[in-house]
């Protein structure tokens, strides 16, 4: 019997992660009692070495293999770099954190790295099939990363409910998979948008199944009406668990959405956008509404992803899809102002809980408004990080945020939405209270707790580099920005 | 009605009345051994459409592996059953209420004509030394490997999430090491202390 | 033959099949069930010769000295059936009474995919092994039934130690089972008695050295032993240990429905050693060149399987229940699966010998 091999080199970055996944189960297991640190570098130097393969790897041209399965794009090569960075921050951050509370163990190395390889797999999905096992991947390693600390009854709460409520929207996701399936006969992407202009076609079940992966979708990244359970498992969870809920999986759950509609159906642009425009407005008003109303960080920072979300999704809302002759796809400059919001959001999240991290320690944790009050005092330069952040967050100019909240609100405008783009600006206006809120209480309160912060000196340089890219992109965006563009707006096949 | 019909309505009816004594069975052991026999009636099933191998690996694997395990925790939990189920006739008419509204709003949008049996015409009969095992394995190893290799992944995340959950060393279990008790030695044990004889 | 059932054939006309087909079930049936009643015999006699004792002697066909012991099975098995089955007031009475049923079906639906000699085979079935692992996996049903409709403590403990020890050598058999499949290429048992039967050995005239338990040496191994624990036979009979938890699943059993978990043992028995035979010891294959393939040899070699069964109860104490646990997880599936990663490189490789 023969076996044709399949075409291994586009995915090996996934492979490479997978091994290096394996051999991180295999040295916890045979680690001796002083090699600790032993998970910590090996998965470092794994995401370290994903990152060369994936740009050492990277070319101009979108190559498929396994079987058109498996995708291999600029957008993927994008993403997924942005990915390993995002990762890498995390687990450099949390692992003070980890220790202080017993958490520290193989099984978090373990269950980041499977759950980054569920994102790569999302990302360079090319089959509703793989984009379903990236996400099962992904959500299974953070379900059980939520309940690790098992002595929490919150956090073991937060799991519960993640879990339930994420079974559910798997299976609305399944469900309008199933339907378009139903309709078009194939699960690959590229032959979905292939048989859309077939006449045979049966509309009525694909727009019944759009509906459904629309709310499925929805439900992963989090905007309103389905975004009950982003402040629970924000708050529950344990911060540096919170920490990567709260970045990587958002470039994934960005890429979904390419691929699923940009790529999958195109055609069907205006009614999908349609409901991503009710999303989107609904998400950025309850978000920073009901954020002012947070004394807890991590929930006020919860509501906050939802109308950061929800600007995301007006990026796409706005975007211009054009269908070339040669069945090539064309992507108008919105979808590269999302793709940079996304990018951009994921590196404040990782600073703003970054932040977080470091003001914790055994016996202490740092959740509330109280705990940030002062933190001038007890150290200049990490207040100034958080207020950078807050700043950036809040879309103040100069700093990456603000470009991010420009390019989207400029795509917005350009789409002939001018009220959506006043009142996403109004709203946005209202959420800048509860962001200098915080650096008022950093600055203008006396600190609570005078005990200085303790962390690695790895955690202060990166977080330093970290606050700082935030501010160095702010002053020039022109390249990131027009990286995501070129990487959206390559022909699509 | 041929034989074969006969058979898969005799196969059928056991199918049905077995998967609703799951949900009616008042005890939950015997909802999973109800369970149990729907599922090898389903293999059955599966069996007439010539899969033969789903049909096998449904016996296999959740009625010799996993309806197993499911019966061994079952068994284990003292489940009062009339507790769960105070609140089902209350619930039932606004259930029913709900799921009809739902039923209707979907036949209305998308009718018969789509989801009807003659919408999927039978696949011709394939020929007689077509092996349904063989084909299914060569699809998933070579089209589709790399979803079959996304799925063992998964089951191997379950399978550490399982052990990073569950497994805790308690502080309060006294258990002996029988290695340890054998390698014991006199001097470990017994101490001889040399006293003077006492006089009265 | 063929002529003799011609006028029957034609008096039964479309009935004819389901009749023959019941005659073939009996013609292998009749025959297991003697088998089953004479191995406890036999059981007996070989642990009574290896501790240095008669065994049973008293029980003769009419008083014949020389048949002493021989009518001891007949008799057991009278005995038995005229004996009540106590109902404990208590029990769940249904599953109480399924539960021997349960035992006993799977362990002679299996036969129905044994081939007895070239051709000689109730349903010649493609996948007969999956057929085999999906039946065999059923028998542990009636077990832990057995266990909880008794509605007692021992009785329970038995059936959920029975439930997980099961459950736990079912995979490494699985995987022994996976690398026979592998070498052979089918799942058909015919035809991975006639693989067996070829290769350079095979050609020499050797053909004992061409059957699958040199190649896969560590798998025969494996696979007997998680046979032997798969019908809780000692050394892995915690199940019933008696010291421990009286009987286990059959504490609360009496007449028939106890035998029926016995005949269910013992027929389990006769069917690990013969598909031992089949699958590693080349089936009814002469081992050596001269010599005619038959019936006789799976006979002969599922017989040799058995002693294997009685001798390893008449020599090793019973396993403590977690180094049970500890060999099927720790010891057994790791050794499967690295003998599995083994066979499929020397598969690919050019030193292949199953070409």
């Amino acid at each position: 019997m023969n076996f044709p091999l399949p075409d291994f080199f586009p995915a090996s970055a996934e492979i490479f992660v997978l091994v290096m996944a394996c051999v991180v189960l295999l040295a916890d297991l045979f680690k001796s009692e002083r090699q600790g640190w032993l998970p910590y570098l090996l998965t470092l130097a794994t995401l370290a070495g994903a990152l060369a393969i994936q740009v050492g790897t990277a070319g101009a041209d979108t190559t498929l293999t396994f079987s058109g399965m498996f995708v291999d794009d600029r957008l993927s090569d994008v993403l997924k770099s942005c990915l390993y960075i995002t990762v890498f921050a995390v687990v450099v951050y949390s692992r003070d954190y980890l220790m202080a509370r017993g958490l520290e163990r193989g099984e978090y190395y373990l269950l980041v790295l499977f759950a980054t390889l569920g994102m790569q797999v999302m990302i360079s999905a090319n089959h509703f099939l793989t984009l379903y096992l990236g996400l099962e991947l992904l959500s299974l390693a953070i379900y059980a990363l939520v309940a690790l600390d098992r002595e929490s009854a919150r956090s073991t709460e937060a799991a519960m409910k993640y879990f339930v409520l994420g079974a559910l929207a798997s299976g609305l996701l399944l469900y309008g998979m199933s339907m378009i399936y139903g309709a078009t006969g194939t699960l690959e992407i590229s032959a979905i948008a292939r048989k859309l202009s077939d006449p045979a076609t049966n509309m009525d079940v694909l727009r019944f199944g759009l509906v459904f992966l629309v709310a499925g979708l929805a439900f992963k990244i989090g905007v309103v009406p389905f975004h009950m359970w982003i402040p629970d498992v924000y708050h529950g969870a344990p911060t540096a668990i919170t920490l990567l809920i709260g970045s990587a999986p958002k470039l994934a759950g960005f890429s979904m959405a390419i691929r699923l509609l940009v790529d999958g159906l195109p055609t069907l642009a205006v009614e999908w956008q349609q409901m991503l425009m009710m999303l989107a407005v609904l998400s950025i008003a309850l978000g920073n509404v009901v954020a002012i109303a947070q004394t807890n960080v991590k929930r006020m920072l919860a509501y906050s992803t939802i109308s950061h979300m929800g600007f995301m999704l007006l990026g796409l809302v706005s975007g211009v899809i054009e269908l070339r002759a040669s069945g090539d796809i064309q992507l108008s400059y919105a979808f590269g102002s999302a793709m940079f919001y996304t990018i951009a959001y994921v590196l404040m999240s990782a600073a703003a809980f970054g932040v977080l991290l470091l003001l914790t320690r055994a016996g202490v944790e740092a959740e509330t408004l109280d705990d940030l009050k002062g933190l001038n005092r007890r150290s200049p330069w990490f207040a100034a990080v958080l207020m950078m952040v807050m700043f950036s967050m809040a879309g103040i100019p100069f700093f990456i945020g603000f470009f991010a909240k420009l390019a989207v609100l400029q795509a917005v405008v350009a789409a002939g939405y001018l009220y959506t783009a006043v009142f996403a600006v109004m709203l946005s206006l209202i959420g800048a209270f509860f962001y200098l809120r915080v650096v008022k209480l950093m600055y203008f309160d006396e600190p609570l707790d005078t005990a200085p912060l303790v962390a690695s000196s790895e955690m202060r340089a990166l977080l330093s580099v970290n606050a700082l890219a935030i501010a160095v992109i702010g002053l020039m965006p022109q390249s990131l920005l027009t990286l995501c563009a070129t990487a959206l707006g390559q022909a699509m096949k | 009605m041929d034989f074969q019909t006969a058979v898969f309505y005799f196969l059928s009816t056991i199918l049905v009345v077995a998967s609703l004594r799951v949900i009616t069975a008042r005890n939950p052991v015997h909802a999973a051994l109800y369970l149990v026999l729907s599922f090898f009636t389903a293999g059955g099933v599966w069996m007439l459409l010539r899969a033969e191998f789903l049909a096998i690996a449904l016996v296999l694997v959740y009625v010799g592996a996993v309806m197993v395990l499911f019966l061994f925790v079952v068994m284990m939990l003292d489940i009062n059953i009339e507790r769960l189920r105070e609140g089902f006739w209350a619930n039932l008419v606004p259930g029913l209420i709900v799921a009809g509204l739902m039923l209707a709003e979907m036949f209305a949008v998308l009718g018969a004509k789509y989801f009807s049996a003659g919408a999927a015409p039978a696949p011709e009969a394939p020929a007689m030394d077509y092996s349904n095992t063989k084909e299914l394995g060569r699809l998933i190893y070579t089209e589709y490997v790399y979803p079959f290799e996304l799925a063992s992944v998964i089951l191997l995340v379950a399978i550490i999430a399982a052990i990073a959950l569950t497994m805790r060393k308690r502080k309060d279990t006294k258990f002996q090491e029988p290695a340890k008790q054998i390698a014991v030695r006199r001097e470990d044990r017994v101490r001889l202390v040399s006293m003077p004889a006492e006089k009265e | 033959m063929e002529a003799l059932l011609q006028p029957v054939q034609a008096l039964l006309g479309a009935a004819w099949v389901p009749v023959w087909t019941l005659v073939k079930i009996f013609a292998i049936i009749l025959p297991l069930m003697g088998c089953v009643a004479y191995l406890t015999l036999a059981e007996r006699k070989i642990i009574g010769w290896m501790q240095v004792r008669n065994g049973p002697n008293r029980v003769t066909f009419f008083g014949i000295k020389a048949l002493g012991g021989l009518a001891q099975p007949i008799a057991d098995g009278l005995k038995l059936l005229f004996k009540e089955i106590v109902l404990p007031s208590a029990s769940s009475k249904t599953l109480f009474v399924l539960a021997p049923v349960l035992a006993l079906a799977p362990s002679l639906a299996a036969w129905a995919v044994i081939p007895f000699s070239e051709g000689l085979v109730l349903a010649d079935i493609n996948a007969g092994l999956l057929y085999i692992m999906a039946i065999t996996s059923m028998g542990v049903y009636g077990v832990i039934i057995a266990g909880w409709a008794s509605n007692s403590k021992y009785a329970f403990l038995g059936s959920l130690r029975s439930a997980a020890q099961i459950v736990a050598y079912e995979i490494a058999m699985g995987f022994a089972l996976v690398t026979v499949l592998m070498v052979s290429q089918s799942l058909n048992l015919s035809d991975i008695v006639r693989g067996q039967g070829e290769g350079m050995f095979a050609n020499m005239g050797l053909g004992v050295l061409s059957w699958n338990w040199l190649p896969l040496f560590p798998m025969f191994i494996v696979y007997f032993i998680a046979g032997v624990a798969e019908t809780n036979r000692s050394p892995f009979d915690v199940v019933e240990g008696e010291s421990e938890i009286v009987a286990g699943h059959m504490i609360e059993y009496s007449g028939m429905a106890f035998a029926l978990f016995f005949l269910a043992e013992y027929a389990n028995m006769i069917l690990i050693a013969t598909l031992t035979s089949i699958m590693f010891l080349g089936g009814w294959l002469s081992p050596v060149g001269f010599l005619p393939d038959g019936f006789h040899w799976l006979a002969a070699k599922s017989a040799f399987c058995l002693f294997f069964f009685l001798w390893l109860r008449a020599t090793f104490p019973r396993y403590r229940y977690d180094q049970i646990m500890r060999l099927g997880w720790k010891v057994f599936i790791p050794v499967t699966i690295v003998w599995l990663v083994f066979i499929g490189g020397w598969m690919m490789s050019p030193l292949s010998i199953w070409k």
